[in-house]
């Protein structure tokens, strides 16, 4: 009967259960993380305060604290709300994240699915969001949150085509889609015949870089694109009928996302998990923490831009995107390719 | 050749055609939405109806009065010393501003004037006001178009100088400090040095928001061209101060007018812009912080002894007559018409506040802009709610 209660680690069901697990965790975790580090103490120190200090150690516990409150809070539809969108919209946004979580590679072996396709894959679950903003919208029957729907969905059409642009520069020079196989490729580069730090893709694709960091800026909605929750202008876009819960369900997919996209980012051009001189069982245990502290570098950047820009409007997003962001990621693509098949 | 005339005719023709009915089938039904009561642009109570196409504004107009306190009203059953507590609240942020015409209407009424030293002091009182409403202006805009970090400066640095009216008048916001023939009290000790202190810090907060904020190429790409005022324009409706400034009229009545206060000692310019648009009153107000600065530094420098308060007797009485004062406040023109029938209050006193002509060109402003640029445009006329319903 013994063999019944072992548990089998390597069975699928098993794996798959932990792996669902890890990234469940993981999502409240990167969220609270970025919340506490950039939202709360970051910003704060740009504007000249402290901002929490009372709950735990340098108000490490402000946000902890902050969602037991929203937990405690009436969960509120409004009069003419369509209650079954309406309740399934954050959840819907929620996914988008978590399906984002599902191939970044955290170590040469902790990676949920390593699929071929990854960076496409993780691009195109991203603007799954858009669908759960839209719901959001439409059924909180606010016209405020309509307005920050529909501008959400406009933005797709702008920054869509320039992230995913940005990164095909990078995808030719590591010649693989996989996020697991470019680590790879820039842990074996080298530069100039110097592979000591290996060849960290930001060197050769600085453009696709600041691309990528603007376009993702765009995805998550922040400023200085963050018009479908422009509180000066639209209360809180799409969340203004959102308490409780399922505003903290918002609030979980936007940094939770954050998390994630600044982790492609530190992956596709900052070598991902990968230390220079740390290979095998010692990279699984290191990589982690090497990739959480390549997140933090991209997170800095996407969100110091984001305390410190104001706002564009919409059509001033598009002309960007459409005359300046996509025509210079098509030369950058021009280019490495070129130096692809002349280098090489 | 008239063949490719005609051609050319019919096809143009047919092109509209088909606009037209791609227009009648795509014709969607415009939305009211109400931007107010409760909106975070309005700073206030402010309730403005938009009727738009999409994100376009096809017709808008303000509602005010949902913060109307009666103060013209309240005034009649006041003496005249009192007064001077209910109308420190009419523009909130320019607290001492709003004193100080009132009293000069007294004082002309009676026929007294402040003695040197009073009217000095209620200058720099002025100018000080002045800077404290008028740098919360350059940090909000900031907030309004979506960078939240200028504000916080904005407050920061305007601390400085309500901690400097709050050591002279007892009051951060509401300093109450005029009085008929004088001022409350006399300046307390140390306080001229640590005010050129201020003054400097003042100068930095306003460099400091040309780099931030000014110089910020979004800024300038949300602000330029948006919300443009011609001069004939602002002259029909009425507007004043920064706003008619920023349409290139030269109209200060802080050098325009002869005052029984101290702006004829000093040296400084009126500021105006040509453009009319929303970066031009940004532009202006932040001229505007400076130059106020510098009257502040020349007058500390001149400040003349002797009395601050001229004789009066205990129990005032003004006698009847009437009189109308304005002043050149934070905000735009300010003026108090004063009817007096020999009683301890005015028997009728109407007052004229800025904002409440400033904002009766949105009707007419905000046809046509998007959504986002009805927010520029609020921000940039600069109005405070209790200064329109008063």
């Amino acid at each position: 009967m013994g063999h019944l209660l072992a548990l089998d680690l390597t069975a699928y069901w098993a794996t798959t259960t932990i792996k669902v697990l890890v990234v469940l965790g993981l999502i409240p975790a990167g969220a609270l993380i970025l919340g506490y580090v950039f939202l709360l103490k970051m910003m704060s120190f740009m504007q000249s305060r402290l901002g929490p200090m009372e709950a735990g150690p340098y108000g490490t516990l402000q946000l902890v604290a902050d969602g037991v409150k929203f937990l405690q809070k009436e969960d509120i539809f409004p009069d003419r709300a369509d209650r079954r969108v309406f309740a399934l919209a954050p959840v819907v946004v929620l996914m988008s994240t978590f399906l984002l979580y599902m191939v970044i590679p955290a170590g040469p072996r902790l990676i949920v699915e390593d699929l071929d396709t990854g960076v496409i894959f993780a691009l195109a679950v991203s603007s799954l969001s858009v669908i759960g903003v839209l719901m959001a919208g439409w059924a909180s029957a606010n016209k405020y949150a309509l307005i920050g729907a529909l501008r959400a969905a406009g933005q797709l059409i702008a920054y869509e085509l320039p992230l995913v642009l940005a990164v095909v520069g990078v995808a030719i020079q590591a010649g693989t889609f996989s996020l697991q196989g470019i680590v790879h490729a820039q842990a074996e580069g080298s530069i100039f015949g110097i592979g000591a730090i290996g060849n960290p893709f930001i060197l050769t694709q600085f453009v696709g870089f600041v691309l990528f960091l603007a376009a993702a800026q765009a995805e998550l909605s922040q400023t200085p694109f963050d018009m479908p929750v422009a509180e000066s202008e639209l209360v809180a876009g799409y969340m203004t009928e959102y308490t409780g819960f399922r505003f903290l369900f918002f609030f979980m997919g936007e940094f939770g996302t954050a998390f994630a996209l600044s982790a492609i980012g530190a992956t596709l051009f900052l070598g991902g998990w990968y230390l220079p001189g740390v290979h095998g069982t010692l990279a699984d245990v290191v990589g982690p923490l090497v990739l959480g502290a390549k997140i933090m570098m991209v997170a800095f950047l996407i969100f110091w831009v984001r305390f410190s820009y104001p706002r564009f409007r919409e059509d001033q997003l598009q002309a960007i995107a459409w005359k300046f962001l996509i025509p210079i990621s098509l030369v950058n693509i021009l280019v490495t390719g070129v130096l692809k098949v002349v280098v090489k | 050749m008239t063949t490719t005339t005609d051609w050319k005719q019919s096809a143009y023709v047919a092109a509209q055609a088909a606009d037209a009915r791609v227009n009648v089938e795509l014709e969607t039904e415009g939305m009211t939405l109400n931007l107010g009561p409760q909106h975070p642009a309005t700073h206030g109570t402010l309730r403005i109806v938009v009727r738009l196409d999409g994100e376009q504004v096809v017709w808008a107009e303000p509602v005010c009065g949902y913060m109307h306190r009666g103060y013209e009203k309240l005034t009649e059953v006041r003496t005249y010393p009192q007064v001077t507590t209910l109308v420190n609240r009419i523009d909130w942020l320019g607290h001492f501003c709003n004193e100080v015409p009132f009293i000069l209407a007294a004082e002309k009424l009676m026929g007294v004037e402040a003695p040197p030293r009073a009217q000095w002091l209620r200058t720099i009182f002025f100018e000080m006001a002045r800077i404290a409403n008028i740098s919360l202006f350059l940090g909000d805009m900031g907030v309004q178009l979506g960078a939240i970090t200028p504000v916080f400066y904005a407050f920061r640095d305007r601390e400085y100088v309500l901690n400097l009216m709050e050591s002279v008048t007892g009051g951060r916001f509401h300093p109450n400090f005029d009085r008929i023939g004088g001022i409350k009290d006399d300046l307390p000790k140390g306080w001229i040095d640590e005010t050129k202190g201020v003054m400097k810090r003042v100068r930095d907060f306003c460099d400091e928001m040309e780099d931030l904020l000014m110089g910020n190429e979004i800024f300038q790409q949300r602000t330029r061209g948006v919300g443009v005022i011609p001069p004939a324009v602002a002259a029909d409706y009425g507007l004043s101060g920064a706003n008619a400034r920023a349409s290139g009229i030269d109209w200060d009545l802080r050098r325009d007018e002869d005052y029984p206060l101290a702006w004829k000692e000093v040296d400084f310019k009126v500021w105006t812009h040509p453009d009319g648009d929303s970066f031009a009153r940004y532009w202006v107000r932040l001229q505007e912080t400076r130059e106020a600065a510098s009257i502040i530094e020349q007058l500390l420098d001149g400040l003349p002894s002797g009395a601050i308060q001229a004789k009066v007797p205990r129990i005032i009485k003004v006698p009847a007559g009437e009189a109308w004062v304005h002043t050149e406040n934070p905000l735009g023109e300010m003026g108090y018409y004063v009817v007096s029938k020999g009683g301890l209050g005015p028997f009728r006193c109407k007052i004229r506040t800025p904002s409440f002509n400033n904002i009766s060109i949105l009707p007419w402003l905000l046809r046509g802009v998007f959504v986002p640029d009805v927010i520029t445009i609020l921000a940039s006329l600069y109005f405070i709610l209790g200064d329109i319903d008063r």
